[in-house]
């Protein structure tokens, strides 16, 4: 095998799990006959990957984790009472959710109810497909990989769909309606952010965005910290994470498409939001952190950890936000996302494409990027603000201490003329 | 059977012919715009189809069209869509028959 | 040069599967929901047909903008319109576009299979790279008329839908 990378290309280093499974899939081909080692190959990827990495992550990090943390930070112990420090209760809801029947309503439509689900999770493992987590580790290395990502992320929003209507509850329908206007409003300045970034590093492949952060030495959160903050918000809001989550909101419509759900049903619909906001964050610290590259240090470490800690620190944030903010009404999540966060992402494509015309006429080094950095963060800064004022956001009423409600004037101010 | 041009072809052509069916007989005005999507994308198919199998002098004339083709669809669903609505707004009904206004 | 090997033959065949019978689908459906669930499964059978022929970018492309665009746009018209508009039967003109559609067909397929089609063997697929180019530098003026056009779309939309309310209000602001 030619590897011009810079592992190794002995089977044994560990530090890119693709050398070792290449080196298995190259001995079991010269046995078998043709093709089948593909087929082989895919079981066991399928098996191993679920073993290794979705059992693990989706429910000792991903249930666990976020009922931890949220407890902690919501002034709470959380879940401790089955397992050592409550590490099996994951386990124990999903033997309890096997067990639930999963009703289906006399009037719902049955077979949109039941392949609702299937929808919405199959997607989720597609997502992993074209991650890179190592100079050799993706495993499909498609050229248009930011690309592909986009569009299988936008499929679930099908399946909940599926789900909200199919229910025939009118609860389910009104969150079906939500989930579908707020995830056609948010994929505007999701792509807007995201075609900065790719024209900046003039690659789609989510690998040419990694190799492209590893060759300036810059990661691309410093260079466009106003796409990174647009894709977080865009994404938690697309993920219905809870500052967002209008869309199964308990305090107004019961719990929006998932009303009528029960048993496993529900339970699939459950994990794989944390699968989504897990995919979603590798994916960003994929393309703004430097995916597995860390200044040198994955000639020492395995980059696939390196991947997998950024990843779990992205998913942090989201935790922190979720267990922080309050949830915000439709209308203002409405205008939020067309009058604060397009705008946003125009200008900043507009800066990126400037900086970009610069680079390439002037015929530049890539040592420009560290003067681009500061003064893209600092037009970020001022950008944000100049732009919050002039729609009337008012971020300096922010309270520093706390204080009663009728003191607090208006935070976010009810946008619509409030009729 | 190694799929050729005339298999992506006849794809297309049936392709367009079912979405033709769907265009002229449904009743509601959504469904007929989901007629002439069918037909755009049996359209799609055949162009690229026509790109990859035949010679030509330009060797992205194809996937360009199919791009400006794409974007029209687009812009022709959204209007379009615009204009049921505000059809149900007006008269309570998206039945194509009895869009008839101007008849006396 | 046609497609050799078995996989691709395979995902031929399974494609025009999924593709005609959702197609199928959406004619047949009662329920205009159950219409465009049909048109969705379409659309992707598309995409993979746009894979198959190496247009890797077009098959992205089509997933993001029928699916993910054009196909909710729909869902949400029809949740706009009311419970009675969401039938899916046919008109008189029923039978009568049916007979059309199966000569239209069969004068097509006669013509397809007839032609003597002048295949190349040298098929190099154009990188997304290729494709950017060539829309910025050879077609550069459709693409601005295309942006344009979309431009005009947008604001056609929004204006079609205010309701005599918001413009009473906007007429009074």
């Amino acid at each position: 095998m030619n590897l011009p990378f810079l592992v190794s290309d002995k089977w044994y280093d560990i530090r890119d799990l693709g050398n070792l499974s290449g080196a298995i899939l190259d001995q079991l081909d010269k046995v078998l006959p043709y093709g089948l080692v593909y087929v082989i190959a895919i079981l066991i990827g399928f098996i191993a990957s679920f073993l290794i990495f979705v059992l693990p992550t989706q429910l000792f990090l991903g249930v666990l984790g976020e009922r931890k943390i949220i407890g902690r930070i919501q002034s709470r112990y959380g879940p401790n009472r089955v397992g050592p420090f409550g590490t099996l209760q994951p386990i124990a809801d999903a033997l309890k959710l096997i067990q639930k029947e999963a009703l289906i309503p006399t009037a719902a439509d049955r077979w949109v109810m039941l392949i609702a689900p299937i929808v919405f999770v199959a997607p989720a493992v597609l997502l992993f497909a074209v991650l890179p987590f190592g100079p050799n580790m993706v495993i499909a290395d498609v050229p248009v990989s930011l690309i592909y990502f986009l569009a299988v992320s936008s499929l679930p929003v099908l399946g909940a769909f599926m789900a909200g209507w199919s229910a025939n509850n009118k609860y389910s329908l009104y969150g079906a309606m939500r989930i579908v206007a707020m995830a056609i409003s948010y994929e505007v300045p999701l792509v807007m952010s995201l075609l900065g970034v790719a024209l900046l590093s003039s690659t789609l492949s989510l690998q040419g965005m990694v190799f492209w952060q590893k060759d300036v030495h810059l990661w691309m959160i410093f260079l466009q910290p106003i796409a990174f903050a647009v894709y977080f918000i865009c994404v938690s809001a697309e993920l219905n994470r809870t500052p967002a989550d209008i869309a199964e909101a308990e305090s107004e419509i019961v719990a929006g498409y998932l009303t009528e759900y029960s048993g496993m049903q529900w339970g699939l619909f459950y994990g794989m939001d944390i699968g989504y906001a897990l995919a979603a964050a590798a994916f960003a610290s994929t393309v703004f952190l430097g995916g597995w590259s860390m200044w040198g240090l994955e000639e020492y470490v395995p980059s696939w950890l390196i991947f997998a800690v950024k990843t779990q620190l992205f998913y942090l944030l989201f935790l922190w936000t979720r267990g922080t903010l309050p949830r915000l009404r439709i209308d203002q999540l409405m205008a939020f996302a067309w009058k604060f966060l397009l705008p946003l992402a125009l200008l900043n494509l507009l800066i990126v494409a400037t900086e970009k015309v610069i680079w390439t006429q002037e015929e530049l080094g890539d040592g420009i990027v560290f003067l681009f950095a500061p003064i893209n963060i600092v037009a970020a800064a001022v950008l944000v603000y100049a732009w919050a004022k002039v729609n009337g956001y008012r971020p300096e009423n922010t309270p520093k201490k706390p204080r009663m409600v009728k003191d607090a004037t208006g935070y976010i101010p009810a946008s619509g003329g409030g009729r | 059977m190694t799929p050729g041009l005339d298999h992506f072809l006849t794809v297309g052509a049936l392709l367009f012919c079912l979405g033709l069916i769907v265009a002229l007989s449904k009743r509601n005005a959504i469904g007929v715009l989901m007629g002439i999507e069918l037909m755009l994308n049996a359209v799609n198919v055949t162009l690229l189809a026509f790109h990859r199998f035949t010679e030509s002098a330009n060797p992205v004339a194809g996937q360009t069209f199919v791009v400006f083709v794409i974007t029209v669809a687009a812009a022709e669903a959204a209007v379009a869509l615009a204009l049921a609505v505000s059809f149900y707004r007006n008269r309570e009904t998206v039945d194509v028959d009895r869009i008839n206004l101007l008849r006396s | 040069m046609a497609l050799e090997g078995f996989g691709p033959a395979f995902a031929f065949w399974l494609l025009s599967a999924i593709t005609l019978i959702s197609a199928g689908g959406v004619m047949m459906a009662r329920n205009l929901l159950h219409a465009v669930l049909f048109l969705i499964v379409t659309f992707i059978g598309v995409a993979g047909f746009f894979i198959l022929l190496s247009a890797e970018f077009i098959a992205m492309a089509q997933v993001v903008i029928y699916v993910g665009a054009v196909a909710v746009l729909i869902l949400f018209a029809i949740l706009l319109t009311p419970r009675s508009a969401r039938d899916n039967s046919e008109t008189v003109w029923g039978a009568p576009a049916a007979l059309l559609s199966i000569a239209l067909a069969a004068v097509l397929i006669f013509v397809i299979h007839d032609t003597a089609w002048s295949e190349t063997n040298s098929f190099q697929a154009p990188s997304v790279e290729d494709l950017g180019r060539a829309l910025l530098s050879t077609w550069v003026l459709p693409f601005q008329l295309a942006s344009v056009l979309l431009t005009a779309a947008l604001i056609g939309a929004i204006m079609l839908v205010r309701s005599p309310e918001e413009e009473a209000e906007d007429a009074l602001s």
